[in-house]
């Protein structure tokens, strides 16, 4: 029945919605901030431990739709490990993809964030997949207020 | 018309044709704003084809005819509302200018510091914020009566509020997040016994309910056009004479003024005192338009249909597992407001926009309700004069599918 909508909502877009990785909150993180969608509501706290430069730990609370809980569930996964500076360019691919307004963008670079691709096609359901990055960005640049997408 | 017949009047709105993502139009969102009939859109047409100069200027022919034109339709909004005359009528943008206009002119000459202004919890955010921002600049303080868990005002606590400070009532006459119809009649009654005059935000109520501001005695009453069928950028400010002739002006131009000088200005009568500049004209008497087509379908045959239509959706809403509809008032217009477990409204309105379904998802320009029913947001099918019960068992087949694929 929602055939069309296969490439917006694909299974590991459900699953991880169903699921969340990484649903817990981390008592000592060096970084905490708060994302929020005013036009939806989506609304999520990101937590981050850090080792130098290297993200070693990556959490999140909060509600939001599918696409943007899946979209953060699968961040803190892809970040765990990364360098700060390697987590800033993932930001931009993701952006570009997400955003750009290039059609052969290389979606293998980009590996398991592929899944959210479909969302280009939704003008109106981009910012549920940008708010992750955006909060993440935020936490890197160490800013403590609350972000927004509008 | 004595017998509702929907398919004719379906053939009256062109866009009802348009397929969406190769599906039939179901379109569920009257709420926001309601699609337009081939004759309001023809009106338009016309005026700019034929009729069109500017009003209440020149003597030249064009400059007549559409001033007539223009001043027919103050008439017909005059007579849809039961006001007692023209004068009471003021064309603004819509509902939103027409508050400001209140807050801004009777507000700031009539309300001080520690006055009080109560509204209501279900208030859109168009009923609040010009009343806060009027909060701000005088000093006053806003007071919120509140509302039960079907969503009907607490009456005697409303009334607990109405006191010597009280120098204004602002209510909704139908919620557009819950479809609540608040009892404005007893609620200006109330204040009326403490002299406080009341204003009525009507832009929900309006395409559903026939609005006689005499009888409900209301002080203001505020509506948009574009939710009645005419074009947007349209929008009626009615208030008693007595009050209306106390008040300063809202904006100052041409079109307002009687003698101009640069030491002072004498303001025009009303209507005109409140309608600076060059007016809306065509879509003005897009919305005269609007009113004729509605009144040769009948108000009360308009309202017995969407009722049968709500009804009908909410038997159908009741009996899917895992839906919970926000806004169970007993005086009910035509609005289902509803969330599903572990489904967020903005998937709902996706998914369902996948099968041609046109529904609104989000707070609805009223957090505060969001916030007392404890959800980030609610997926909102609205009705209008147009949908058919076929449309609901699309809308409700949708939801029981996407249920199923969330898992």
């Amino acid at each position: 029945m929602f055939d069309d909508l296969r490439d917006l909502y694909q299974e590991v877009i459900f699953d991880h919605n169903r699921n969340p990785r990484n649903f817990r909150i981390i008592d000592d993180a060096d970084r905490k901030v708060e994302g929020f969608n005013p036009l939806c509501g989506d609304r999520l706290t990101l937590y981050l431990k850090l080792d130098g430069d290297v993200i070693t730990d990556a959490s999140f609370q909060g509600s939001g739709c599918a696409i943007s809980t899946a979209s953060v569930s699968l961040m803190t996964e892809i970040i765990k490990g990364k360098s700060e500076q390697e987590a800033e360019a993932l930001f931009k691919q993701f952006h570009e993809m997400t955003t750009g307004k290039d059609e052969h963008f290389n979606l293998e670079a980009i590996g398991k964030l592929a899944v959210l691709a479909g969302v280009r096609e939704y003008p109106a359901r981009v910012k549920c997949a940008t708010l992750a990055w955006h909060t993440l960005d935020a936490a890197l640049k160490n800013q403590q207020q609350a972000i927004s997408t509008e | 018309m004595t017998l509702f017949d929907v398919e004719k009047i379906r053939q009256d709105f062109p866009i009802l044709k348009e397929k969406i993502r190769g599906k039939d139009l179901v379109y569920l969102d009257n709420a926001a704003t309601c699609q337009k009939p081939q004759v309001v859109i023809d009106s338009i047409v016309h005026v700019y084809s034929h009729d069109y100069a500017n009003v209440h200027r020149g003597v030249h022919t064009l400059s007549v005819r559409s001033t007539d034109k223009f001043e027919a339709a103050r008439t017909k909004v005059k007579e849809f509302i039961n006001a007692a005359s023209d004068k009471e009528i003021i064309f603004v943008k819509g509902a939103t200018e027409a508050v400001n206009l209140v807050a801004q002119t009777y507000g700031k000459a009539n309300i001080k510091a520690g006055d009080e202004i109560v509204i209501t919890a279900m208030e859109h955010h168009s009923n609040i914020v010009p009343w806060q921002m009027l909060c701000e600049q005088t000093g006053a303080v806003l007071r919120v009566a509140p509302i039960n868990q079907l969503g009907e005002l607490i009456f005697a606590e409303f009334e607990q509020l109405l006191n010597d400070k009280t120098k204004l009532v602002s209510v909704v006459h139908m919620s557009n997040a819950l479809g609540t119809i608040n009892p404005v009649k007893t609620i200006i009654q109330a204040a009326h016994e403490k002299n406080i005059p009341v204003l009525l935000d009507g832009a929900q109520a309006i395409p559903h309910i026939t609005v006689d501001v005499q009888a409900l005695n209301c002080d203001f009453y505020v509506f948009s056009g574009h939710k009645l069928y005419g074009p947007t950028g349209t929008g009626v400010l009615y208030g008693k004479q007595a009050l209306l002739d106390a008040m300063p002006p809202y904006q100052g131009g041409g079109d307002m003024i009687r003698k101009v000088t640069f030491t002072e200005t004498e303001y025009n009568t009303l209507p005109y005192k409140f309608e600076a500049g060059t007016p809306n004209i065509a879509d003005v008497i897009g919305l005269g338009t609007a009113i004729d087509y509605i009144n040769a379908i009948g108000m009360p045959a308009i309202a017995a249909y969407e009722a049968e239509l709500l009804e009908y959706a909410t038997a159908k809403a009741r009996a899917i597992k895992g839906l919970r509809i926000i806004g169970e008032a007993e005086d009910k217009g035509a609005i289902l407001s509803f969330v599903l477990d572990k489904i967020h409204p903005h998937d709902i309105g996706t998914m369902l926009d996948s099968l041609g379904i046109a529904i609104r998802a989000g707070h609805h320009c009223a957090m505060p309700v969001m916030d007392f029913y404890q959800v980030p947001a609610t997926a909102r099918a609205s009705f209008a004069l147009y949908n058919t019960h076929q449309e609901i068992d699309v809308l409700m087949n949708g939801i029981e599918s996407l249920i199923e694929v969330f898992g």
